[in-house]
């Protein structure tokens, strides 16, 4: 297909040497993916098996949430469930019966291991195997990670993507399963695109109830919308099916790539490609150039989070015109990233991994003029002068595709416009 | 295991960071897992701070694990000592690194720094952040702090203020000013604002003031003990509580206590007759165990209303919580589970709840009013303005706090008096209860106004009682106020569900009113 962006002359980012670190990481654990994945699967609960700080943690994260009768909950293992293990698999099973009992609407259970259950190794797979066996087949129980030691914020969505792989029933269909959570407004629109070019065996993983269909095969070919989803892919290629590789669908040239690698696999004709996508490309790309006026020439510094910052600097260098100092994740995956980084213009230090007081040195020394990282570093950053853009909104807000990308400019912009209007002296 | 969604208390290293982040030139080395660094956000995002807490993680990931994490943690102790030059650190491990037995203490003593290195033991397991920052402090204080010779001027120290503290930045600021109009200086506040160096003369002062239980009692007790400093009991949290505060103070240093009193407003503010309506509302009180004591006096005996039931959440303040409330003759509730704690609410129907920030949220869902008296609160609860709870411009502030949320005495009297005023029906709301939060009855007869209710309230009212209530009943009931109304169709079926009644008519409503009626 001719739709897919021009690659930048100096080649790219792809073989860029990579600066790896090993050091304190300021990051969240996988299980703060919780906080959305409950949201969008709307008869799944997520039970974590774990210790208070858990409980915190995504009481924390998850803010104002928590009061809203969330389908999310820690069993907080105590002194007495340490001492045995045995103890531990009864007093969980009894924890299950009365969460049951109490939520009869639930028709997925996910228990969540967190860094004292794998460290105890409390054997979680074997815990959903029974439990599926006591109270299928109302309800199916599924188990994965996002423990702090296994899996880094996003990678939480991956795991319990992961987990239900090898269960989905098995196709010999033509098919196209599109693979990550989105908000469903977003999820609508994609299906809407798709369905323009004449592609409408579509199934999404995750589905919004248990009840939807979804199978998986030889036939199926997949596009994540989500950089995070390594583990997901593996799982889906172990059942045969087939990854189209794209750019992510940030911004107007990212959803357009990810939508031709999709028309390319499905042939879809030029003219077809050209009527289903023109108007809201120009839409999309008359509101990025509104909304990204105060980034142009601004440099950028990401620090690593959810693994979308590849994807996120290609949109802004490309789109907002903007200079990426770092591109910091937390890894990097060249199957899923190597598109975006074909894509992001020669320049940055790629940095996987993180020494976070290291790297904040680097920062300051280069005075980015905005820098996007977690909540515990941007206040005491915007106190030294620097402005921050915190991460966390990326993955709470609907991003994708092309009647968001205004917004996503605007969510990079509106710290700058603001330092602008507060009068702060801009960093020097 | 114990299922949970809300937890009041974070577990002990939390305890232990309010402790390090409230200090300066002290620093934390924890182990603990990528991930546990979300504990940050409380402190820059909450409190607002504009410095990174002073906590270096170790982060170990699932590869570390094995002979690994004891480097790890060996490196993170050079890498923070190198870098911070802190005069004093602190180091333990949190939950997991607890179960995976590296010895922080052990491997951080081996390391031969010219500092001190204090470690924590902090059982994740068992106790919670209240603990964890007792505990700290009470450690620092131990390992630092020695007898040295008095100060020639009247001194003490104020203990137990940290970071993340409800309201502990004021009321600092507002004892620091009162002792100071008693003649006494202040000699070190810790853990608040104080360095390792601070704390190593502690031991100067007179006396201590004990301004947290929760957080200083265990250095409280120490200091009384090997420094022989005596330490306050009374907390000077309302008008009353201030004064036995200062008589308190009197007595130990045997100064003539005089405190100006004149910006003190809240007896007059209580006393004037805007206020009578005040009189006999039923309060519920929920929080930490020094908060909800001192809110249990003010509210009986300072604001005159009528205590219908207080608890906490804190079990090292259980045997007190249950002291108050046999003294309130009521039955106190220990629980560290919200749900309980909704539910004795629901059963108890206050006409206005003193508690948290989850009772916040209860509150809203039940239509009852609110106001914020413990930790944990949210960013609002740190405020910009000068805010106190302690000492005379606490007990302003505490005023002002509990009555907002209730709808005044004069617009009660409006809304009863043109309830069926074709602008001030019930449908318009209260406007201090923000969204309706009530659920509203909807019955055969028609509204004053043709405005429907939302059709999910009016199933859910019906459904679920076993006692019927007939039209005419049904007719009166919706003459009550409906900030009452909830109240009065509650103990009605209550009453009607006692005697075994079937129906309720107006009869039974007014029986029920009579049986109620205080």
């Amino acid at each position: 297909m001719t739709y897919a962006p021009t690659p930048p002359t100096d080649g790219g980012c792809r073989t860029a040497p990579v600066l790896k670190e090993r050091g304190q990481r300021e990051v969240f654990c996988g299980l703060t993916g919780i906080i959305w994945l409950h949201r969008k699967m709307q008869d799944a609960f997520f039970l974590v098996v774990g210790s208070r700080t858990c409980a915190h943690l995504l009481q924390s994260a998850a803010g104002v949430m928590i009061f809203a009768e969330p389908r999310f909950a820690t069993a907080i293992l105590e002194e007495g469930d340490l001492a045995g293990l045995k103890d531990a698999q009864d007093e969980l099973d009894a924890q299950v019966d009365r969460l049951l009992a109490r939520r009869p609407d639930i028709k997925q259970l996910f228990l969540v291991g967190s860094c004292p259950s794998e460290v105890i190794k409390l054997d979680l797979a074997k815990a959903a195997e029974r439990l599926t066996l006591a109270h299928g087949p109302s309800v199916r129980v599924l188990n994965f990670s996002g423990s702090g030691i296994e899996t880094t914020f996003t990678e939480g969505e991956d795991a319990c993507l992961a987990s239900m792989v090898p269960v989905l029933p098995e196709t010999d269909a033509r098919q196209l399963v599109v693979v990550g959570a989105l908000p469903d407004v977003v999820e609508d629109q994609m299906l809407g695109l798709l369905s323009g070019l004449g592609i409408d065996t579509v199934r999404c993983l995750p589905t919004r109830t248990a009840a939807d269909e979804l199978s998986v095969g030889p036939n199926t070919v997949f596009a994540l919308t989500q950089p995070f989803l390594g583990e997901t892919h593996a799982a889906l290629e172990r059942r045969h099916a087939r990854h189209l590789p794209a750019p992510f669908p940030y911004g107007e040239e990212g959803t357009t790539a990810w939508l031709a690698a999709i028309a390319a696999e499905f042939g879809v004709d030029a003219e077809t490609f050209a009527a289903v996508t023109d108007a809201p490309r120009a839409r999309a790309r008359a509101a990025v150039s509104q909304a990204s006026e105060a980034l142009r020439g601004k440099s950028v510094f990401f620090m690593p989070d959810s693994q979308m910052e590849i994807p996120l600097a290609r949109f802004l260098a490309r789109e907002c015109g903007m200079q990426p100092i770092e591109v910091g994740q937390p890894y990097i995956h060249d199957a899923l990233h190597g598109p975006d980084l074909d894509l992001l213009p020669a320049g940055p230090q790629i940095s996987e991994g993180q020494d976070v007081d290291k790297q904040l040195d680097r920062a300051r020394a280069a005075r980015p003029d905005l820098t996007v990282c977690g909540l515990g570093l941007a206040n005491p950053l915007e106190a030294e002068g620097l402005t921050t853009k915190w991460a966390i909104e990326l993955v709470f807000t609907p991003v994708h595709f092309y009647e968001q990308a205004g917004d996503l400019a605007g969510l990079f912009s509106r710290p700058v416009r603001r330092r602008n209007i507060l009068g702060l002296e801009a960093a020097e | 295991m114990k299922l949970s969604v809300w937890t009041y208390e974070g577990p002990p290293h939390v305890g232990a960071m309010r402790v390090a982040t409230g200090m300066k030139g002290l620093h934390y080395v924890l182990h603990a897992p990528q991930g546990d660094t979300y504990a940050d956000l409380l402190f820059t995002m909450i409190e607002r701070r504009n410095h990174r807490p002073p906590v270096s993680y170790t982060t170990f990931q699932a590869r570390d694990l094995g002979a690994d994490t004891a480097h790890l943690f060996k490196d993170a102790c050079q890498d923070a000592v190198d870098r911070f030059k802190p005069e004093a650190i602190i180091v333990g491990a949190s939950c997991t690194a607890e179960l995976i037995q590296d010895d922080p203490a052990g491997l951080a003593e081996t390391m031969g720094f010219d500092i001190p290195v204090i470690p924590l033991e902090l059982p994740s397991y068992q106790r919670k952040e209240n603990f964890g920052a007792d505990e700290t402090f009470f450690q620092i204080v131990r390992h630092l702090a020695r007898p040295m010779e008095r100060t020639a001027r009247v001194t003490c120290n104020l203990i137990g203020p940290t970071g993340l503290g409800f309201r502990h930045r004021d009321d600092i600021e507002e004892l620091t000013g009162l002792l100071s109009d008693l003649g006494i200086d202040v000699n070190v506040c810790a853990p608040m604002g104080a360095t390792p160096a601070d704390i190593a003369r502690m031991g100067a002062a007179h006396f201590n003031v004990l301004m947290y239980p929760e957080t200083a009692e265990s250095a409280a007790r120490w200091m009384e003990r090997e420094l022989g400093q005596p330490y306050t009991k009374v907390v000077p949290i309302g008008a009353g509580a201030t004064r036995d505060f200062i008589a308190e103070v009197a007595e130990i240093t045997g100064l003539p206590c005089h405190a100006d009193d004149s910006r003190l407003r809240q007896p007059w503010y209580a006393a004037s007759v805007d206020s009578t309506y005040l009189t006999g509302k039923r309060v519920f009180i929920f929080g930490d165990g020094t908060h909800v004591k001192a809110a249990a006096r003010i509210a009986r005996d300072e604001m005159g209303f009528e205590v219908a039931g207080i608890g906490c959440f804190n079990r090292e303040m259980a045997r007190d919580i249950r002291k108050v409330a046999k003294e309130y003759g009521v039955e106190a509730l220990i629980t560290d589970d919200y749900l309980e704690v909704e539910e004795a609410i629901e059963r108890l129907q206050p006409e206005m709840i003193l508690g948290t920030q989850m009772e916040r949220h209860i509150g809203k869902r039940l239509g009852i009013p609110c106001a914020v008296i413990s930790a944990p609160v949210h960013v609002q609860d740190f405020p910009a303005r000068y805010s106190p709870q302690m000492g005379f411009e606490g007990a302003n502030v505490i005023f002002d706090t509990w009555v907002h949320p209730l709808v005044m005495g004069l617009e009660e009297h409006l809304l009863h008096m043109f309830r069926e005023d074709f602008e001030f029906h019930d449908d318009a709301g209260a406007s201090h209860h923000g969204h309706q939060a009530k659920p509203r009855l909807v019955e055969g007869g028609a509204a004053p106004d043709a405005v429907a209710s939302p059709p999910e309230f009016s199933g859910q009212m019906k459904a679920g009682d076993n006692v019927i209530w007939l039209d005419d009943a049904e007719r009166e009931l919706r003459k009550i106020p409906f900030f009452v109304r909830g109240k009065a169709r509650r103990n009605t079926e209550s009453f009607a569900t006692e005697r075994g009644l079937a129906e309720i008519s107006i009869d039974t409503l007014y029986e029920a009113k009579a049986h109620f009626a205080r």
